[in-house]
């Protein structure tokens, strides 16, 4: 499926930043993690993963760090820090929201329980 | 293998040859790529397949590079704002845009100083209305330049209406000190206005402001060159004219006033179209005054709290330090515009922190013997307009020095002051409209 460019970036944040909640993780894995929860529908080009790592590290939302997994060349790891975690949470607000008001306007009003648990 | 080696090798070359793009980048971006490379050769993929198709998903390097770019350079909006992800634009000179206005505004200004009589006859309304018939030009230069609507052309021409109506209506008296307070404010308020434009009308974003003090800093120093290249060749002019028995001191009257009007716009097409220069030149220049400001700052606090005359100072010291104050300021600021903001602290930051806490020791005690002189003296224009000033200037230090400290010591990040500062910064602007419109009636225009 074709998804809107704007859709893309506006979700690109809150992905990352979620995927980072649940574990530390690298560039690699995080854009296969992507692929993975939202099968294979987002299709982001790899390269724009890393800037937008690099503006979440300039806010203050992730840290990184080089590190040596097990004899392969070294590794940035990226974890979420506690304003990040206050970022995605402010993220999921707005997004319930937005999904609520779509919901409604489609009709029905539960059109996306499973994705936000019911809220 | 050894094939796809070479071609990894030349995929990262390639991508190395990007300016936005650092070698830590380009690291990161290469073990992607083979960590991808992997994947689908386990997949079933061919190496040269699952070369293909790693390269194509990594994206086009010319867009990377941009959006790495985008990331590290607060300026690039200006040509990705209208271009919607398209091609980028290429910062054209433009030069004869630039000339109309500085033309127009020379013209402006030999015509207001030819009726003022300037400088056989005082003309105070000229000096007072000086900015006036230059900065509009400079407004008007970024407006065309940035195609403003004609809406927000209207709403930036209100300000400058308004101080006209001000400055001229209100009834002066000559020579006193509310009219200096006023000639002295007015070209700061003016220059919060030309910033509406600069930013294609949108107050609020954070990287624009920044962009916004990156440009002042810059435009002061082209200024200045300009100015010290055109004081040299006023100076031989004249030394060249004298035996012709051509009265120099006129050709200069007629030279200089419209010269240095037209410079101001010269200078903001020199920063808009070379950018590149003085990205260099900026975080050189800071490195190299700085310490040399911190150290002033640190001498003189030193001398006079051992020489006992912390209390003692008089107007005309005042004055002087109130300058250096808010010459430190802009020093500091510019020096957090120019810095990479994901920069790790340096000692450059622990530099700039003893200078700003130095101003604010000499800003406290500033402070404190002003407010001793209005205790004994009262209050006048002059003081009052000062003590404003070195109370807002004592806030913004504050929050600097707290915030550096913090990002020295790794609690905070660089973000969070240069936030600071574009936030704070237009209290001044707003302090400044406040001297101009709000003081002189206060004091009875005296």
């Amino acid at each position: 499926m074709n998804i809107d460019k704007d859709l893309v970036a506006a979700s690109a944040t809150p992905l990352v930043l979620a995927i980072l909640a649940e574990s530390e993780s690298y560039g690699y894995a995080i854009l296969k993690r992507v692929r993975e929860i939202s099968d294979g529908e987002l299709e982001w080009t790899d390269g724009m993963l890393y800037p937008l790592l690099h503006r979440l590290h300039r806010l203050g939302y992730v840290t990184r760090e080089w590190r040596i997994p097990s004899e392969e060349r070294r590794r940035r790891y990226y974890a979420i820090t506690d304003e990040g975690q206050a970022a995605l949470a402010e993220h999921k607000r707005q997004w319930v929201t937005v999904a609520k008001a779509l919901g409604d306007a489609w009709g029905g009003g539960d059109l996306l329980p499973l994705a936000f648990g019911g809220a | 293998m050894d094939q796809l080696e070479l071609e990894i090798e030349e995929w990262r070359a390639f991508v190395e040859q990007s300016p936005a793009v650092d070698g830590r980048d380009v690291e990161e971006l290469e073990d992607h790529l083979r960590a991808q490379i992997a994947d689908l050769t386990a997949v079933g993929l061919s190496p040269d397949e699952a070369l293909l198709v790693a390269v194509k998903r990594m994206g086009a390097v010319d867009e990377l590079s941009r959006e790495f770019a985008r990331e590290h350079s607060g300026r690039l909006w200006r040509q990705l704002v209208s271009s919607d992800g398209g091609e980028q634009e290429p910062s054209e000179s433009r030069w004869l845009e630039a000339l109309v206005f500085a033309v127009a505004s020379a013209t402006a200004i030999q015509i207001a100083r030819m009726t003022a009589g300037f400088p056989t006859e005082p003309a105070s309304w000229l000096l007072r209305n000086a900015s006036l018939f230059v900065l509009p030009f400079l407004a008007g230069y970024f407006a065309y330049r940035r195609r403003l609507a004609l809406r927000q052309c209207m709403v930036m021409a209100v300000p400058f209406v308004i101080a006209a109506v001000v400055i001229n209506a209100y009834p002066f008296v000559e020579g006193g000190s509310t009219e200096v307070l006023v000639a002295a404010h007015l070209p700061v308020v003016l220059w919060f206005v030309v910033a509406y434009p600069y930013m294609s009308g949108v107050l609020r974003s954070h990287e624009r402001r920044m962009d916004f003090v990156r440009f002042t800093g810059e435009w002061f120093i082209y200024y200045v060159l300009i100015a010290l290249g055109g004081g040299v060749l006023l100076a031989l002019t004249a030394f060249i004219l004298d035996p012709t028995g051509v009265d120099s001191e006129r050709v200069i009257d007629w030279v200089l006033p419209p010269g240095a009007a037209g410079a101001v716009i010269v200078a903001a097409w020199l920063v808009e179209s070379k950018q590149r220069v003085v990205e260099n030149m900026a975080p050189v220049l800071t490195m190299l005054f700085t310490p040399l400001f911190a150290v002033m700052l640190v001498a003189a606090i030193v001398v006079y709290v051992a020489t006992g005359l912390g209390g003692a100072f008089d107007r005309d010291l005042l004055g002087v330090f109130d300058a250096l104050l808010v010459v430190v300021l802009g020093l500091v600021l510019y020096g957090i515009s120019a810095r990479d903001p994901s920069a790790s602290p340096g000692w450059m930051d622990r530099i700039q922190l003893i200078a700003v806490v130095s101003a604010l020791v000499l800003d406290v005690i500033v402070l404190g013997a002003m407010i001793a002189r209005i205790g004994e003296l009262g209050f006048t224009p002059n003081r009052t307009a000062a003590l404003g000033l070195n109370v807002l200037l004592l806030v913004s230090l504050v929050g600097t020095a707290w915030l550096s400290a913090r990002f020295l010591t790794g609690r905070s990040t660089f973000n969070r002051l240069e936030r600071w500062q574009t936030t704070y910064l237009p209290i001044f602007g707003v302090w400044a409209a406040a001297v101009v419109v709000v003081l002189p009636p206060l004091f009875s225009f005296s």
